[in-house]
């Protein structure tokens, strides 16, 4: 069995980040293992621009984005494997993959877990009706028009406000189909601010809130779709029925991080960001596993997804050359204004920064981390949106290394 | 205009069994299915439970056929190279009148040949199964889950290997009488055959009228499901179906499924439309209250599809019971055989109907047997149930083995070309979807559609937008986002 010192699953924007600050800190003896022919992840179908401005200072677009970490991976050497799909992590970090080549089987000193998420589905959410061909989750709709030159349909309606969906609805008002609105069920937009300027009301597709769709019909293909109103629970309001002609439906309802691998190796999950419990090394439950990206919390921006994976090859360079890192033994809770934070677990030693999202929109507020009703950090915010994530940093001499923090958000 | 000896009305699992047990005599046989595969209607829209047969009225087509078809099963499925588990079953309950209602099956079970049915108590359950809900419980050991769907195609093509063909898109539309024979105009052509048999499933009474026999009454019960996670399949090993109600019916019940998901459901009521197989909000807010009873870890977490079924029930329409399968050849039709009113436990009955059937045409026409006949039918070897010894030596020899196509069911591109050049030609997503499994696991083909899509079209060369999702009109594509330059 080959043996290898990190073993990184997934060549998107977390893997081939970690990959290059790896090499960059002397670690050389890494390996990417791309499930896709080519490396880049989902990426490679977002041909709209609006990556970088974060990490490059520039905006790019998807794949130009991507490509900047694809030269640095070939130019530093840095082996990838493409078309390998792993089919196990386990406990210890022995790796099995499969190829057309055979099993690939590694020993890994340690694995960074950088797979990404996936598109919440219909059955997910349980949209009644019947079940006809034209409902596509926006990911597949775009990996259709921009990787097959497939166009899905005409007809449109966008059910979710997710970044993608308003994504695909410029992108196919652009090839000609006619979008008819976007129905968002939340009493707010799930996606950015920019999105809603750039691809809606641009190009006057109205956006409904507080709505959802509430029937499929049509035997063969979409034939239309039901949209009613919500009440302040979600539920459909009797009698706010209204019916749109439509041959597509586009879903873009959520993204659920893709950790069925990280279960396998018996990595803690956290029910909330459904991605693992990390500690401020972004190190899981098992020692050695590290996750970042999308796979370990749905970001709003590249750029964020790329840089949280740089951080963390800091913390797998030291976890290669000591053989461990130091225990994380506080928790860091919330008061259920935000949904969850990464990191879980500190150790209160070191600097970190705090990321997390609110649950609702709010004004005027200020999210603080305290210590036994001491703030250690606070940030003041004029608007906080569950669509844009929030990120503090945290100084260790700030930090009492005896208690857990608390996060709060005032107002 | 294509002449048969035999034609076979649907598809379904009764019609693919007919056509499947019919082939073991000298006769040229047609399947006429009006849509794109088999099993497209209620023949994939149940349980997928292999029935023991012990709520059914003793002396009953139906009664015999079950505890037949139970009897002979583990046989069956391997022949045909299918997944099948006799898992047994347990009927929970939770009153006296539970209790009560269990025992009258129990005595009529055992009436009806079913064997081995006893009752345990609390702490048995729990030992078979901790996340079964119930105070006490019928433990019904010769029950079993099957997929529906992979029986159906396995039946369908071990009858097309032996000689059968099948026509899809061919729905019919007329049957009358040319002098010895039968004229039978569908969809896709017309078609002259000595023999038809009515396998028509929930239209049977349509099909029926054109033969001249009654064009029985019908009553549509229909159930909506939920289909959980895999993750939650690991909790459920045994189905668990709540005490039956003073009629025999059974509501909501959980059972695992052969693949290792959970079905939860079917609730029941009464549906007019044919092929209404629309979820609705109503039933399926229902089914996430009554299927917790049932199976504890009944989790909205764990959703990944739902669906619909509906049981076209022949019933009396003066009286309103509920009558039992009709299996019948009137004379004054010749060379018919009826089947009507066949719904539950269809899958369980349907090769000892076929035999039935099968009897009276080979019978009247003195049928030599088949030399050629070959009951054994081979699956597609599915790689995650390989062992790490056999994924090296499949990929070894078939390098396709070992690129993985649908990431949630890790179902390989070898898999799916054997499916997109399955026997029947079929050729619809849905289609590679019931031969493989790939994408049916919880991203429900976020990863792997546009992939099986883009073969689809290259292994068989069609455009793009004559691929289909499962019906004749269900297009995927427009066409071309832009022309090449």
């Amino acid at each position: 069995m080959r043996e290898i010192d990190v073993a990184i699953i997934g060549g998107g924007p977390a893997g081939l980040a970690a990959a290059v600050r790896l090499y960059d800190m002397g670690i050389r003896n890494i390996l990417i293992l791309e499930r896709e022919h080519q490396l880049g992840g989902i990426l490679r179908q977002c041909i709209h621009d609006g990556f970088g401005l974060a990490r490059f200072g520039e905006t790019l677009s998807g794949p130009e984005y991507a490509q900047r970490f694809i030269d640095e991976v070939q130019k530093k050497e840095i082996e990838y494997m493409t078309d390998v799909t792993v089919l196990s992590i386990s406990e210890d970090k022995k790796i099995v993959a499969a190829s057309t080549a055979g099993l690939v089987e590694l020993q890994a000193k340690a694995v960074v877990l950088t797979m990404g998420c996936r598109e919440r589905t219909r059955g997910a959410i349980s949209i009644p009706g019947q079940r006809p061909a034209g409902v596509y989750t926006a990911g597949v709709a775009q990996s259709y028009i921009n990787l097959q030159n497939k166009m899905v349909g005409r007809e449109v309606v966008i059910l979710g406000s997710g970044d993608i969906g308003m994504i695909m609805a410029r992108r196919m008002t652009l090839e000609g189909a006619h979008v008819q609105a976007v129905f968002e069920v939340q009493p707010y937009a799930s996606g950015l601010p920019r999105n809603i300027e750039q691809c809606l009301h641009d190009y006057d597709i109205p956006l409904y809130l507080s709505h959802t769709v509430t029937e499929i019909k049509g035997r063969d293909r979409l034939e239309a779709v039901v949209v009613s109103q919500v009440d302040e629970n979600m539920q459909p309001i009797p009698g706010t029925e209204k019916e749109y002609r439509c041959d597509t439906l586009i879903l873009s309802v959520g993204l659920i991080p893709e950790n069925e691998l990280s279960l396998g190796a018996g990595v803690e999950l956290d029910a909330r960001s459904r991605g693992a419990v990390v500690d401020e090394y972004h190190q899981t439950s098992v020692p050695g596993i590290f996750a970042a990206g999308n796979v370990l919390q749905v970001h709003d921006l590249v750029d964020f997804v790329s840089m949280e994976a740089e951080n963390l090859a800091d913390s797998v360079a030291a976890y290669i050359r000591e053989g461990g890192l130091k225990p994380c033994t506080h928790a860091v809770v919330t008061d259920g204004n935000v949904t969850h934070t990464i990191p879980q677990r500190i150790s209160g030693e070191c600097d970190f920064k705090l990321s997390m999202r609110v649950r609702r929109p709010m004004r005027d507020c200020t999210i603080r981390l305290s210590q036994n009703g001491v703030t250690v950090s606070e940030k003041k915010m004029r608007k906080a949106l569950p669509a844009e994530m929030i990120q503090i940093p945290v100084k260790a001499e700030k930090l009492d290394q005896n208690s857990d923090l608390e996060v709060s958000v005032v107002w | 205009m294509k002449r048969l000896e035999a034609v076979i009305i649907g598809a379904g699992v009764v019609g693919c069994a007919v056509a499947r047990e019919l082939s073991r005599y000298q006769i040229k046989i047609g399947v006429l299915e009006k849509e794109l595969d088999v099993a497209c209607g209620n023949s994939s829209r149940n349980t997928g439970m292999l029935h023991a047969g012990f709520t059914y009225k003793p002396g009953s087509l139906k009664a015999e056929c079950a505890v037949e078809g139970n009897r002979e099963f583990d046989q069956v499925a391997e022949e045909l190279d299918i997944p099948f588990k006799r898992t047994g079953k347990v009927v929970v309950g939770f009153t006296d009148h539970d209790m009560e209602n269990i025992l009258k099956f129990k005595a009529n079970g055992e009436k009806n040949g079913v064997q081995g049915l006893r009752m345990i108590d609390k702490s048995e359950l729990n030992r078979l199964d901790a996340n079964a809900g119930g105070e006490f419980a019928m433990y019904v050991p010769s029950s079993g889950i099957l997929d529906p769907m992979q029986y159906t195609i396995a039946l369908a093509e071990n009858a097309c290997r032996n000689g059968v063909r099948f026509f899809f898109g061919a729905g019919v539309e007329s049957i009358e009488r040319a002098e010895d024979e039968y004229l039978i105009k569908t969809a896709a052509g017309d078609f002259l055959a000595k023999w038809v048999i009515n396998c028509a499933g929930m239209y049977a009474s349509e099909i029926s009228e054109m033969l001249g026999y009654p064009n029985y009454p019908v009553k549509g019960f229909k159930g909506e499901y939920f289909v959980l996670d895999k993750k939650a399949g690991r909790k459920l090993t045994i189905p668990v179906y709540p005490a039956p109600n003073d009629k025999g019916g059974f509501s909501v019940h959980a059972t695992p499924t052969v693949d290792g998901n959970v079905l939860v459901g079917p609730d029941s009521y009464v549906t007019e439309g044919r092929e209404d197989y629309a979820v609705t909000k109503e039933h399926l807010d229902g089914l996430i209250r009554d299927g917790q009873k049932m199976f504890k870890e009944m989790k909205r977490e764990y959703f990944i599809r739902n669906f619909a079924g509906i049981r076209w029930k022949r019933y009396d329409p003066e009286t309103g019971e509920i009558l039992d399968f009709l299996l019948e050849a009137d004379p004054e039709k010749p060379h018919t055989v009826n089947l009507v009113g066949i719904e539950s436990p269809g899958v369980t009955c349907a090769l000892p109907l076929a035999r039935r059937a099968v009897k009276i045409v080979a019978e009247q026409e003195g049928l030599a047997e088949n030399p050629d006949f070959n009951p054994r039918r081979e699956g597609i070897h599915k790689f995650p149930e390989m062992s790490t010894e056999e994924k090296k030596a499949a990929i070894e020899k078939d390098p396709d083995y070992g690129e993985i196509v649908c990431r949630c069911e890790t179902v390989t591109k070898a898999e799916i070309l054997k499916a997109i050049h399955n026997p029947l030609g079929v050729c619809t997503v849905t289609g590679i979807k019931n031969r493989t499994r790939a994408t049916m696991g919880r991203c429900q083909g976020g990863y792997c559609q546009t992939r099986i899509t883009k073969m689809i079209e290259e292994e068989l060369g069609i455009r793009p937008e004559d691929i289909r999702y499962s019906k004749a009109g269900g297009y995927m594509f427009t066409g071309k986002v832009r022309e090449e330059a």
